[in-house]
């Protein structure tokens, strides 16, 4: 089960032809897969991607009605080899990941899928997690379009040219027998908007059609010489075709180009609306699309079409290319394609922009205003007033909120399982002293971040233990692996515990395992404990990484025991066993976890059914404020606040209503002797007639003896 | 899709330039709602006839973290559709909600605030960020600034408490902020209309409407933004003349008669604090405390320096008489008042019943220190008993107060308080007092400006076991800088630094720092 429901834009997806679809772009590609006749959709999950495989998780009948398979992947690697099922049968597929990691992670399976070619049209939506709000290093799925010869599609980011995107790209990948990219970055994925909608398709030729009539042709293996004949044959047969349908299709678009202008600007279609709303800002162009400067809008970036190009540049001083990211590969082709042509047109690009870096409104404003003053000064003519925030932004009351406005990246929610186990590690390290942690990708990254600021690197998904295999010397200490369930499954197992198990590796592997692939939305794994009618569940961690060969394991099913989890991960560190020492700390991710349980237990009090709460709270006047409770903590909980004690003048900890009771603070401050100012509060709603009882005997017991106290005590009156 | 090639009158190429979509920012954390606001924003704007586009970034920020969602929202025309921003521009945004304070001031920062554009709606509660909260001491960031910046940089600001709202009607923020944004009259749609999208949501609809209407309410009132609120006062009434206790009133005399008029309050803190910690007895002891350091304060005051130091001292003094070992910790978990507290701040219901469980860690440290003088320190002194007791005593108990049992641990442990004077832990916590003290006292004459800053250094020593033993070894590291900076102008001014490097992370890593550039300092002196 994923994090949220998809209920309602599982009915999106049943619109019929003419009806209206709104919502956001990547439910929007969903829909068009299932209007193109779609055969099978393949996916790893991962932001900005999750709901087009959420949706689908959650739309079996409607899959199934029409026929189509949808498959959650093991690996994008796993994804882009299902793809091999268009190669021999005319049948469309479609795949989906997180670029460019994604893409690195499948691109052995892309290239040979690249090399022999396919039958049936074969889309691979790539969601362009670049710029802003990125988890991932900034590079561009567009070296992997160029070093396989896969066509990219980079499409204007509205959802009717995302959807049309969506059909182009399986009509020109059957055109040309080639895999076809479709490229759509964060925002794009998130924008809302809407489109008519078309009636869905069933597959035409169906996956049972292919099994039961099986093709073999070895002139489509990637083997010598059929390899060689690939290569020749994407240069000599597909280029061209490819050239020839995206020129007849008019796949590129130009905007406003009247013949006598004397400058341009080509763009990738993915900046068009940045770009318009630039020259908006100039008195150039408007809301409506309208511009002064003509645009030449590349919906397909590999590959280019020179003459449409070469047609566009001629007879124009000077054209601007619009390219996010470096290298500047579409900048580079275009000078060459001048260059050919002998087009005298001057190219302005990287240096008018910055080399690196999201375009943003004011790089683009800024690159725009450059341009047109370089070139075509007289088209400014009376400028209207250009937004500027610097005048603001230079006045030192707004300057001096540098120093006050606090950085908030992304931390462990509130009450989630895998802050215990970073709580243990920092004790362990005050303990044994610090270690080098090789972290992975996942929520347990933010381990790195304060207030735990452990692990020194991550590779890549589920390569944390592979990435501290050359650590494997004699040393008086070992080095320390994380890895969470949705990477184990991902590679972990293999490249992570099997790798350790056989070079003998000595470290400790630390596996996370909250039950789900938690950070890309909560999906269902392998090991997840949940019952999933359409998936096998419920397989044991521990089991693989025996079966593969380890003998020191530990199984910690509760991870909020800090302390049996503190003394475990010291005898990892110190036991004299060679080979690897893993531990599997498990433990239900507690936004799923809520989501899971509080309909049933808010249904339970309403039925009247005793059901007992936990929150902790903080005693205020035990409290010193030194807040070592945070330190081991970070939950977005446990705060701070002043009182009104004139003797404390550091703020003290306080607990919110939002905490969940999952016990940490309580097992912390007892495993890291913290202060005794931690409660636990039982809250028991729907009391029975015993609990009443036993409450009566005690408030009875207990105030007698507060009021002795109290009597005792000579003090002033409040 | 092509676009539309209108031929306009304007003369300039079919440009229509007037027409300008208006822009909404919002910046919310994760699990504030405002991806929900995003999506209310744009049905309201779809309700009234309008185009409407929003995106966002949530990645990984869903997580906690902090994210902006944007909205583009123009009139429709039969014969286009707009090109609409994915992205907000610093300069271009006519509209932007804060749900949280400092976001409000992030906003700012991004210049997405702009005074001839923005109507800044932000709500005043602070939800702190983790390096505000990590803090050894006070890290909490100036929300004044915010205002400040806002001040200058805003068209408009509206401004007050959305989340006490929103939480008294049941929902969150984004509902009360809406609400808000209806009262602000900054878009041009009717209150039925904002209404609508509420109810087009169809989730949370009643809890969402009722936060509405108080945001709504509370924006429509004219008036100067509210300022975040500053958490409470600190509680320093005067001494009233008696209280009807002897014991007490004669304390209530000695405050009146033997501290100056400036410290009184303070000094009356320090001997309720006292009273309660221990006895009246002791609480006067405290004021005979005081009085022999303020002896020496006539020269100082003559440098303006009296006041300051007498509040200080009265304050410091108290603090460090009264520290928290077990049987304080015992004797305010009993209380009465207590068991009521717990039940508001777990927002207990009166048919529900409350049990209460402490987690507490005594060490044979701590337990060896509370035991008579002598006998602590013979046990000290064995280090093979002291260990062989220590397996017994250390480790986690739960002690379940609200059980009889449970709390009788407690009630025990707090009325051996009468016996805490002659422990172990108080000769050595007084003699520490006395030497901080006479540090301070040292300079009382010649330099009373350190004097005070000696003082304050007590705030370094605080919390139980290991914290406590940290504070202890900052407060030691600074007060060793104190005779090397003697004779210096700037001598206070060092020990200021010092306190406040000392209170930034608990390793002492900036202290060391602070420690190293004053012996650097000293050491060119020297040359």
């Amino acid at each position: 089960m994923a994090e949220r429901s998809f209920a309602r834009e599982v009915e999106d997806l049943k619109l019929a032809d003419g009806e209206v679809f709104r919502g956001e772009g990547i439910l929007a590609i969903t829909k068009a897969l299932l209007q193109c006749g779609v055969g099978y959709v393949a996916g790893y999950q991962g932001s900005p991607i999750s709901h087009l495989m959420d949706v689908l998780a959650d739309a079996e009948p409607i899959l199934s009605e029409l026929g189509v398979h949808f498959e959650s992947s093991a690996s994008e690697a796993a994804a882009a080899a299902t793809l091999s099922a268009s190669v021999m049968y005319p049948i469309r597929g479609a795949v989906t990941w997180k670029s460019t990691v994604g893409t690195n992670v499948a691109s052995d399976a892309l290239a040979n899928l690249a090399s022999g070619g396919v039958t049936g049209g074969a889309l691979i939506i790539v969601g362009e997690d670049y710029g802003e709000g990125s988890s991932i290093m900034q590079e561009r799925s567009h070296a992997f379009a160029m070093k396989s010869q896969m066509w990219l599609l980079d499409p204007r980011p509205n959802l009717p040219s995302i959807v049309k995107a969506v059909e182009d790209g399986f009509a020109l990948s059957e055109a040309t027998n080639t895999p076809v990219m479709l490229e759509v970055r964060i925002r794009c994925c998130h924008v809302t908007g809407s489109f008519v909608a078309k009636d869905n398709r069933r597959p035409a030729y169906s996956l049972a059609q292919a099994l039961e009539n099986p093709v073999r042709d070895t002139s489509r293996i990637v083997l010598p010489p059929a390899s060689f004949q690939h290569e020749k044959e994407k240069v000599e047969k597909r280029w061209p075709a490819a050239i020839e349908y995206i020129r007849t299709h008019r796949l590129n678009e130009t905007f406003g180009d009247d013949g006598r202008a004397e400058i341009g600007i080509v763009m990738q279609g993915g900046m068009y609306n940045g770009v318009i709303r630039a020259l908006t800002r100039l008195g150039l162009a408007d809301v409506w699309g309208n511009t002064r400067v003509p645009l030449h809008v590349l919906n397909v970036t590999y590959p280019l079409v020179d003459d449409e190009l070469v047609a566009f540049c001629r007879g124009k001083r000077a054209v601007l290319m619009v390219e996010e990211g470096a290298p500047e590969y579409l900048e580079q082709a275009l000078a060459h394609i001048l260059r050919k042509a002998d087009c005298p047109t001057r190219l302005e690009g990287k240096g008018i922009f910055p080399i690196a870096g999201e375009l943003t409104a004011t790089v683009m404003l800024d690159a725009m205003t450059a341009f047109v003053e370089r070139h075509a000064p007289d088209l400014l003519g009376n400028r209207p007033p250009v937004p500027d925030a610097r005048p603001i932004l230079a006045d030192p009351k707004v300057k001096a909120l540098a120093d006050v406005v606090p950085p908030r990246p992304a931390g462990f929610c509130t009450g989630c399982p895998e802050r215990p186990i970073f709580a243990a590690m920092k004790l362990v390290e005050k303990e044994l002293g610090p270690h080098h942690v090789a972290a992975d990708i996942g929520c347990h990254l933010f381990s790195i971040l304060p207030p735990f600021n452990i692990g020194a690197t991550t590779m890549g998904y589920g390569l944390g233990p592979a990435s501290a295999s050359a650590f494997n010397v004699p040393a008086s200490k070992r080095s320390i692996a994380v890895m969470g369930d949705g990477g184990f499954w991902h590679n972990g197992l293999s490249s992570g515990v099997g790798n350790a198990v056989f070079n003998k590796q000595d470290g400790v592997i630390l596996i996370v395992d909250n039950h789900y692939s938690a950070a890309t939305g909560g999906q269902d794994i392998l090991s997840s404990r949940a019952f999933n009618r359409l998936r096998a569940t419920n397989n044991s961690i521990v089991a693989a990484v025996k079966g593969i060969g380890a003998h020191w394991v530990r199984q910690i099913d509760r991870t909020y025991d800090v302390a049996r989890l503190r003394d475990t991960l010291r005898e990892a560190l110190t036991t004299d066993e060679k080979g690897p020492k893993i531990i599997v700390a498990s433990s239900e991710c507690m936004l799923n976890k809520q989501r899971r349980i509080k309909p049933l237990v808010s249904a339970a009090v309403k039925r009247g059914e005793r059901v007992v709460r936990e929150r902790f709270g903080v005693d205020e006047d035990v409290c010193t404020g030194d807040h070592a409770c945070i330190r081991l903590s970070g939950c977005p909980s446990l705060s701070v606040k002043h009182t009104d004690d004139p003797l404390k003048e550091d703020p003290v900890a306080a607990i919110d209503n939002s905490c969940v009771g999952c016990g940490n603070c309580g097992e912390v401050s007892e495993a890291a002797v913290l202060c005794p100012s931690f409660y636990r509060a039982d809250i028991v709603q729907n009391p029975t007639g015993w609990d009443r009882f036993l409450a009566r005997i005690r408030s009875a017991a207990i105030g007698f003896l507060q009021r002795r106290h109290a009597a005792r005590r000579i003090a002033f009156p409040a | 899709m092509s676009v539309l090639e209108t031929t306009s009158p304007d003369g300039r190429g079919g440009i229509r330039r007037e027409d300008r979509p208006l822009a909404v920012a919002i910046l919310a954390m994760g699990g504030q709602g405002g991806g929900v606001l995003a999506d209310w924003i744009v049905a309201l704007a779809e309700g009234s006839g309008w185009v409407a586009q929003t995106t966002s970034v949530p990645g990984v920020a869903q997580r906690t973290g902090a994210t902006i969602y944007y909205v583009e929202m123009i009139r429709a025309r039969d014969d286009a559709s707009p090109v609409l921003s994915l992205m907000p521009a610093a300069g271009d945004v006519d509209v932007v909600l804060a749900a949280e304070w400092m976001e409000g001031g992030r906003a700012i920062l991004r210049g997405l605030v702009t005074p001839d554009r923005t109507t800044l709606i932000a709500s005043t509660h602070r939800s702190f960020a983790v390096v505000e909260k990590e803090r050894p001491g006070d890290g909490i960031g100036d929300a004044t600034a915010v205002a400040e910046a806002a001040g200058i940089a805003t068209k408009r600001t509206i401004a007050f408490d959305m989340a006490a709202l929103a939480e008294a009607s049941g929902s969150v923020v984004s509902a009360s902020l809406f609400g808000a944004l209806a009262g602000s009259g900054a878009l041009p749609f009717s209150r039925e209309a904002f209404e609508g999208a509420i109810r087009a949501g169809g989730v949370g609809v009643e809890a969402s409407l009722r936060a509405f209407a108080a945001g709504f309410d509370r924006a429509v009132k004219a008036g100067k933004p509210d300022l975040p609120p500053k958490g409470p006062d600190k509680a320093l009434p005067e001494p009233p003349e008696r209280v009807g206790q002897p014991a007490l009133d004669a304390l209530l005399v000695r405050i009146r008669s033997e501290v100056p008029p400036a410290a009184r309050a303070m000094a009356y803190a320090g001997v309720r604090r006292l009273t309660d910690w221990q006895d009246a007895a002791y609480a006067d002891a405290y004021l005979s405390r005081l009085k022999a350091f303020l002896a020496d304060i006539p020269a100082a005051t003559t440098l303006g320096f009296g006041d300051a130091i007498a509040v200080e001292a009265a304050r410091q003094i108290a603090v460090a008489m009264a520290y928290d070992d077990m049987y304080r910790v015992a004797d305010l978990k009993i209380r009465a008042t207590r068991s009521e507290r717990v039940r508001r701040e777990v927002a207990a219901r009166a048919d529900q019943i409350v049990l209460t469980t402490e987690f507490m860690h005594p060490r044979m440290e701590e337990v060896c220190s509370a035991l008579p003088a002598r006998l602590g320190a013979w046990i000290e002194s064995r280090s093979g008993l002291f260990r062989a007791l220590d397996r017994i005593v250390n480790r986690g108990r739960r002690v379940r107060t609200g059980t009889i049992l449970g709390f009788l641990q407690l009630y025990a442990v707090a009325s051996f308080k009468r016996f805490r004077l002659g422990a172990l832990r108080h000769g050595r916590e007084m003699a520490h007092m006395e030497a901080w003290l006479a540090l301070a006292a040292q300079h009382l004459a010649t330099d009373p400006a350190l004097a005070l800053e000696v003082l304050k250094c007590r705030r370094l020593v605080k919390g139980y076991s290991d914290t406590h033993a940290r504070g202890l070894s900052k407060y030691d590291r600074v007060a060793a800088m104190v005779p090397r900076l003697i004779g210096r102008a700037d001598a206070a001014d060092w020990v200021r630094r010092l306190r406040q490097a000392a209170l930034l992370d608990e390793a002492g890593t900036a202290l060391d720092g602070a420690v190293k550039t004053i012996e650097a300092m000293l050491a060119e002196a020297a040359t």
